[in-house]
């Protein structure tokens, strides 16, 4: 085979390779996704990873169980959540949480250790 | 005093644009006055941050909350520690970090190049003092770190809690050094751009700052995730977050950069490439400060309403244009001088290396701005979780590896198939040896991957070990000498090649870690009174009893009240005790009640880890203060008005109280087979690049040598 010829192959090959590779890259990722959902967008019958801030006065420990209400970022429709498991170090009332889980006769029943809580800032304080 | 620093700021700002406007007018006329007045004024720059970091460093000493920032980030009771280093904790005190560290690294480089590449350094010079100048414009404008209070408040909010831990406070300035470090390479490349040389000087004149910027960023990405592993409570190390993928990016294209500038060193190709990557690498940095700072993409980390995220952005784009358009508009003069003369060779196999580190960081690239793309496509804010990014980067990181072991041994041009049996015999066998003992005494099976990356581990080391054995040898029957002598002085004499092998063996065995800890951990959540006990991998632990401290906890981050216990544990005869503890910040919300703000302020998990070489025990408790709920809101409506040490009483008695009936505390326990080789693995590879980065005798002879040569020719021209 002729040099040019050749790298011309090369190039062929590289790119078609790097296509498929983006094109594996953007399936996998909007196929993997998780959609972030309002407490107000909810509704029973299919689970929900939602993104709420935690209502101010709401947080009720129950032994194991953890109770509190999560509200829309700028709203103030709420859901009661019920949560069990690992409570995140910076988990407090007025901060950002995500929780995932299934809206259950009103409550919103939250999967264990599905908790993750967002830091009001990372350098200071809220 | 806040006048002068904010004074220092402003004429930092116009220093640095005189340096701008000398520098391009003594690079466009070539009068060295003009070139020389711009470089000196980069160094009044330096002179210039370095007081104001000074005088902000001692505003924080002092407690002087005249300054809003020192009110926002520092206290009275902040360890002294914590105090120095809450200045970079804060947005403007790190972007007058920045800015120090920006100008120090500039002076630096232009102090040493003053008398070379006389064609490239005034361009070079402009570029450094437009980055000043947007950081100093960024303080003087928008962020100043010198702002003052009309009224002080009598104490200030304090360092947030959650950083108060050593790692996390030396992480930013290792992070800043790197992102830093490489704007000097950058720099560099546009001013060869700029002026036509486009040769391989810029990169010899650079190349130790990048790769000493390499290995600072490395250290500040280790540092991150021990504080992870030891602070956060949670037990991770890595959680592919916005702010841990945004420093990464620019160190794995500065990986891909480090390894084909020695292409264009030693064959002159790949030159587009080669200011493409560290074009890329520089705005990587940019963007990793960027997306800490404007929190753009609501991360545990980054968040706030930030008032400089448009500048950013603006700053951003202008680099990627003016980048672009030189290397387009000096296409010409990028023309390899070499062709790729097989795809056998070294600098094949470097530029395989090249394609997957920017893969990968491409990957984590469109991870991390996922959310973004995904509400630009489809309207509805979605992310991808961290089993996408290892989903996707463990394959290409097991290629990586592979190739960390294969890269190094391979001759450049070409190399025949014989002498591809030589080197990789030895390995070889090696990993069908490990491969056997793995399957024969362990379950590493289980998990595919990471059975394959002890495989590639295993590989490279041999590797490695090979080229040091093979060196030593020889160069023993030359000279004679002792094999540690002979080890030594092979490394010396050729510093580059054997600090990259160092490194390529520190990698792999980071890598090691971190395939282990990740598919083999055992971890277990329980709640426990004392006395009861559990088993997590055959640890049997037991609850003896709670604690409560007052003041002074034991890391020395100033809480004022810790609630910890303390437990047993037992392994194969083997017992020690492990003290994890809680503390507990006072809050300064002032709706809470006087002795409540005590319990319900911020509160971080102090973890105790038993660190081991082949596994670690990891414990975190978090204790039920339920039961003092009613007790401190009665306390709240008695003792409002007391005075403070009648309030101190209570809360001892409120500890006092917790100690001696405890409820029942949550115990988070891990078992992590090898983690503690991921900081060993990224201490070898800092040694390594540090091996690297020294010069070496020979290099500095021959530059005395050639300075005493020029110096000759000088004098014999005016005799």
């Amino acid at each position: 085979m002729d040099p040019t010829r050749k790298r011309k192959l090369r190039l062929v090959v590289a790119l078609s390779a790097a296509l498929l590779l983006a094109t594996a890259l953007i399936y996998t990722s909007f196929s993997a996704s998780t959609e972030a959902s309002k407490p107000s967008e909810i509704k029973p019958g299919r689970s929900y990873e939602v993104t709420g801030k935690v209502v101010k006065g709401s947080i009720r420990h129950r032994g194991d169980d953890l109770r509190f209400r999560i509200r829309d970022r700028d709203g103030t429709q709420s859901v009661p959540v019920e949560y069990t498991g690992v409570v995140p170090d910076p988990f407090r009332e007025g901060r950002e949480v995500i929780v995932s889980g299934e809206l259950e006769n009103g409550t919103f029943v939250a999967e264990r250790d599905s908790l993750v809580t967002k830091c009001p800032s990372k350098f200071t304080k809220s | 005093m806040e006048g002068v620093g904010s004074a220092c700021l402003a004429v930092a700002l116009l220093t640095a644009l005189y340096a701008v406007a000398a520098s391009i007018y003594g690079g466009r006329t070539r009068r060295r006055a003009w070139i020389s007045s711009g470089r000196r004024a980069m160094y009044c720059v330096a002179a210039l941050s370095v007081t104001a970091f000074a005088l902000l460093e001692s505003a924080f000493l002092r407690s002087d909350f005249s300054y809003a920032l020192v009110a926002e980030g520092s206290s009275r009771d902040t360890p002294t520690f914590y105090k120095v280093t809450a200045v970079w904790a804060t947005q403007d005190g790190s972007l007058l970090l920045w800015v120090t560290l920006l100008s120090i690294f500039s002076t630096t480089v232009l102090f040493l190049t003053r008398r070379s590449l006389r064609d490239i350094t005034p361009w070079a010079t402009a570029v450094l003092g437009c980055i000043a100048a947007f950081f100093l414009l960024l303080m003087v404008g928008w962020e100043n770190p010198f702002d003052t209070l009309a009224v002080p408040p009598p104490d200030g909010a304090g360092l947030n809690p959650l950083l108060r831990h050593p790692a996390m406070m030396i992480h930013p300035p290792m992070l800043y050094t790197g992102y830093v470090g490489f704007s000097i390479p950058f720099a560099f490349a546009i001013g060869a751009l700029i002026a036509r040389r486009t040769g391989a000087d810029w990169i010899r004149a650079t190349r130790r700052f990048a790769l000493i910027a390499w290995t600072f960023l490395g250290t500040g990405i280790m540092l991150g995730a021990l504080w992870s592993y030891t602070e956060l409570g949670w037990g991770g190390y890595w959680a592919w977050d916005p702010v841990e993928n945004a420093s990464v990016m620019p160190w794995l294209v500065g990986t891909a950069f480090l390894h084909s500038i020695m292409v264009q060193e030693k064959r002159g190709m790949l030159k587009v490439w080669n200011v493409s990557l560290i074009c890329a690498t520089f705005t990587l940095a940019l963007m990793g400060t960027f997306l800490v700072r404007s929190g753009i993409l609501e991360s545990i980390h980054a968040f706030g309403a930030s008032t400089i995220g448009v500048q950013f952005l603006v700053f951003i784009g202008l680099v990627i244009a003016v980048s672009a358009g030189l290397i387009i508009a000096r296409l010409p003069y990028l023309r390899s001088e070499a062709r790729l003369d097989s795809l056998l060779s070294r600098e094949a196999f470097f530029l395989l290396n090249n394609l997957v580190l920017v893969g990968l960081c491409l990957v984590i690239l469109w991870g991390t701005f996922f959310p973004l793309i995904s509400e630009a496509i489809t309207g509805t804010e979605a992310s991808v979780g961290p089993p996408w990014f290892n989903r996707l980067v463990t394959p290409l990181a097991l290629v990586l590896v592979l190739l960390t072991a294969i890269g190094p041994m391979l001759a450049w041009r070409r190399f025949s198939p014989s002498s591809l049996r030589r080197i990789l015999t030895v390995p070889l066998a090696v990993v069908a040896v490990v491969l056997v003992v793995l399957l024969a005494l362990t379950n590493a099976a289980d998990s595919p991957p990471s059975l394959a990356m002890f495989c590639l581990v295993a590989f490279v080391l041999a590797a490695v070990g090979q080229e040091l054995w093979r060196g030593t040898v020889a160069r023993r029957t030359v000279s004679g000498e002792s094999w540690p002598r002979a080890l030594a002085r092979l490394t010396g004499r050729n510093r580059r090649r054997y600090g990259g092998f160092l490194v390529h063996a520190g990698i792999a065995v980071l890598f090691l870690g971190v395939a282990a800890s990740s598919a083999f951990l055992d971890q277990r959540d329980v709640r426990l009174s004392p006395g009861e006990s559990f088993e997590v991998n055959g640890y049997d632990v037991t609850y003896r009893e709670a604690t409560a401290k007052l003041g002074g906890d034991s890391a020395g981050t100033g809480a004022p009240i810790s609630f910890g216990a303390v437990l047993d544990v037992r392994k194969n005869g083997k017992h020690f005790v492990l003290r994890p503890s809680r503390n507990y910040y006072a809050s300064s919300d002032p709706s809470l009640g006087t002795i409540s703000r005590f319990f319900e302020g911020e509160a971080t998990s102090e973890v105790d880890v038993r660190w081991g070489l082949t596994r670690d025990f990891w414990l975190a408790v978090r204790p039920d203060i339920g039961s003092l709920e009613q007790p401190i809101r009665e306390a709240d409506a008695k003792f409002a008005d007391s005075p403070g040490d009648v309030q101190a009483l209570i809360i001892a008695s409120l500890a006092e109280r917790y100690r001696s009936d405890p409820p029942p505390a949550a115990f988070r326990a891990i078992a992590s087979p090898l983690v503690v080789w991921i900081w060993i693995g990224g201490g070898i590879a800092v040694l390594g690049a540090l091996v690297a980065a020294w010069p070496s005798p020979e290099a500095r002879l021959r530059r005395v040598r050639s300075l005493y040569s020029a110096r000759v020719g000088q004098e014999l021209s005016r005799a």
